[in-house]
């Protein structure tokens, strides 16, 4: 790019001006077709793999804050698992009665706090990066001029969250994994245990897809993201059956839980640790936490589309 | 003239709102651009220029009207024909959070290029846009001219056909405007098509083989920039300040002289084919203007003409 005559002339220099009749092109312009070729091919990839070029793309910026990434996913389990193993598990000697299943309580609240760990990193994953691509640095309207279409940004943007779920929900797996070894090897069930993981990461997609959704149709921040913060995710955590089962509550509290994904999460994830995994209950968690994810990503989709659209 | 790569027939773009009539960004605009061709949208803020490039992108959809980009309808071939198009956008949208060479990287990715094809075109757009000691730097840590300089260059990560540019020296020192001028020259010489916005008569002057010159959305004329101004003006002006609250006094006793007054608010323009002439006729009736200067006709005229207002107010 340097070689030619204007470098010469040095780069502050502007090209002389020129006016009709002066026009520079030496290249012998492609005809239309073959244009219209070229750009069928070059779309090729793109379509088909866009979700997972921004996913990548998520993925990378997430290094920015990726001390805090690990910091969390490790502190968390350590501390929730140490403070209430040691603290309160010791003061609530009695064994929790599950449906008419004693378990002992560190064992009850587990697979909670795994599912509610999930749900965290989704409560930041799909509101401050979304609010970020639309309005503070715009660059969703950066991929949006590339091949890439409006519904593979909402994927990528669910892609990237997906993966840092993931690492947080097998670290915390990990450190469950210890405890009931440890402690409580014949009360639970490696075999399924496990399980925990993948149903963790439908727990924080079928809460954070909703979420996305939302954010990306919030045009100006007036701190809206604290309040899904103190009056959503919060009163979630706290009447979801996550410390005792919901039945504690009194009936006019435990819709709360009904609705929630992170009881529904926190059922499946008791299930698989020790509980009865052929009752028809199993089934209907499952299905409420894939309908708020369908319904949620088909919400997002057309949200993105019309926004980036405009 | 070759097929055109860019065919716009009574392009519309409304907004709607509650309770409002629709607002007409663009109101029917037609115009064809060439292959090779650089064609600029002339006008001020609120034209409908930006808009009228979000439509060119394959990115904002239509309202009404036909449009075709290399030969492809932005409706159903929004990915393919933005797989073509380099876009620099009025307001710099890259990622802040990855240094200035990862966002060259990711976005060559976006088009399907294979990481060894994307590392290549990095480093080779990084010094195509003089920014090869600041690769590792965070976008957040480079000065406007930069962030710029690395947006045009990140346009440039698929060797597009159609590099589209809305505003793209707006808030650049003037250093860093012929940096960017001089580059887009070179891309111009290897056959690329250039559509760009601008409001700044030089620019479109320097860099446009033929504009459009748009304002309310609709297009006020069409031409190369010098028979633009061969046609809505003369071929010099002479400038004279006489002081803000004498201006508009003074203008009244210049009837007669050259073609056309206009009074602006910090000074008077006497478009006449000869300048200094004019100036001489000023001073013989005992004017004595504070300052005066005679200069060649500018696309700044011909909108001041059209419209009855300045580019920037």
């Amino acid at each position: 790019m340097s070689d030619d005559a204007s470098a010469a002339r040095g780069p502050v220099e502007p090209p002389t001006p020129r006016h009709e009749g002066a026009r520079t092109a030496t290249v012998v312009p492609p005809s239309l077709d073959q244009l219209r070729a070229e750009a069928m091919e070059w779309g090729r990839k793109p379509r088909r793999r866009g979700t997972l070029y921004v996913t990548e793309h998520m993925v990378r910026a997430m290094r920015a804050y990726g001390w805090t990434i690990i910091i969390n996913a490790l502190g968390q389990p350590i501390l929730y698992l140490l403070g209430l193993a040691v603290g309160l598990a010791a003061l609530i000697q009695a064994p929790i009665d599950d449906r008419g299943q004693e378990v002992p309580y560190l064992v009850f609240v587990a697979p909670a706090l795994l599912m509610t760990a999930a749900i965290a990193v989704a409560s930041e994953e799909f509101t401050y990066p979304v609010m970020s691509g639309f309005k503070w640095r715009r660059y969703f309207y950066g991929f949006n001029a590339s091949p890439i279409a409006s519904p593979q940004i909402a994927g990528g943007v669910i892609g990237g969250a997906a993966a840092r779920m993931g690492v947080t929900e097998v670290i915390y797996y990990l450190f469950i994994w210890i405890f009931f070894a440890a402690l409580y090897p014949s009360q639970t069930n490696p075999a399924t245990a496990w399980l925990m993981i993948p149903i963790g990461m439908l727990a924080g997609l079928s809460f954070g897809i909703p979420l996305m959704a939302y954010a990306a149709s919030i045009e100006d921040d007036k701190g809206q993201f604290a309040l899904v913060q103190r009056f959503i995710f919060m009163p979630m955590f706290l009447f979801s059956g996550t410390f005792y089962p919901l039945t504690n509550l009194p009936l006019w509290l435990q819709w709360i839980g009904w609705i929630s994904p992170l009881w529904h999460a926190s059922e499946l994830g008791r299930a698989v640790t020790y509980g009865d995994l052929s009752s028809p209950l199993v089934w209907i968690n499952v299905l409420y936490l894939l309908a708020l994810i369908v319904g949620g990503y088909l919400v997002a989709r057309r949200v993105f589309t019309n926004r980036l659209a405009k | 003239m070759p097929a055109p790569v860019i065919d716009a027939r009574n392009l519309v773009k409304a907004y709607t709102s509650k309770g409002k009539p629709d607002f007409l960004a663009v109101d029917g605009l037609s115009f064809e651009v060439a292959p090779g061709e650089s064609f600029g949208l002339l006008g001020p803020n609120g034209a409908g220029k930006s808009t009228t490039m979000k439509m060119i992108g394959a990115v904002s959809t239509r309202t009404r009207g036909d449009l075709t980009i290399l030969g492809l309808d932005p409706d159903q071939y929004g990915p393919e024909i933005r797989s073509r198009l380099g876009v620099v956008p009025q307001q710099d949208n890259l990622d802040g959070e990855l240094n200035a060479r990862e966002n060259l990287f990711i976005y060559g990715r976006y088009f399907g290029l294979p990481a060894k094809v994307c590392h290549e075109k990095a480093d080779e757009l990084l010094g195509f846009a003089q920014l090869e000691d600041k690769a590792k730097a965070k976008v957040d840590q480079l000065s406007g001219g930069m962030k710029r300089r690395l947006t045009i260059a990140r346009g440039l990560i698929n060797d597009p056909r159609i590099l589209l540019l809305d505003e793209p020296t707006t808030g650049l020192d003037p250093q860093a405007r012929h940096v960017l001028w001089d580059r887009l020259f070179r891309l111009k010489e290897r056959g690329t098509t250039l559509v760009l916005t601008t409001h700044y008569m030089d620019e479109a002057e320097q860099l446009c083989d033929r504009l459009i010159v748009v304002d309310k959305g609709r297009i006020m004329a069409e031409g190369t920039p010098a028979s633009l101004i061969r046609q809505h003006s003369t071929r010099e002006v002479l400038e004279v300040r006489f002081g803000s609250d004498r201006n508009q006094e003074v203008a009244g006793l210049l009837h007669g002289i050259g073609d056309r007054v206009e009074v602006l608010p910090d000074r008077i323009l006497i478009y006449a084919d000869d300048g200094e002439a004019a100036l001489e006729r000023i001073t013989r009736q005992g004017l004595e203007p504070l300052t005066s200067l005679v200069r060649r006709s500018s696309l700044e005229d011909v909108f001041l003409r059209l419209t009855g207002r300045t580019l920037i107010e």
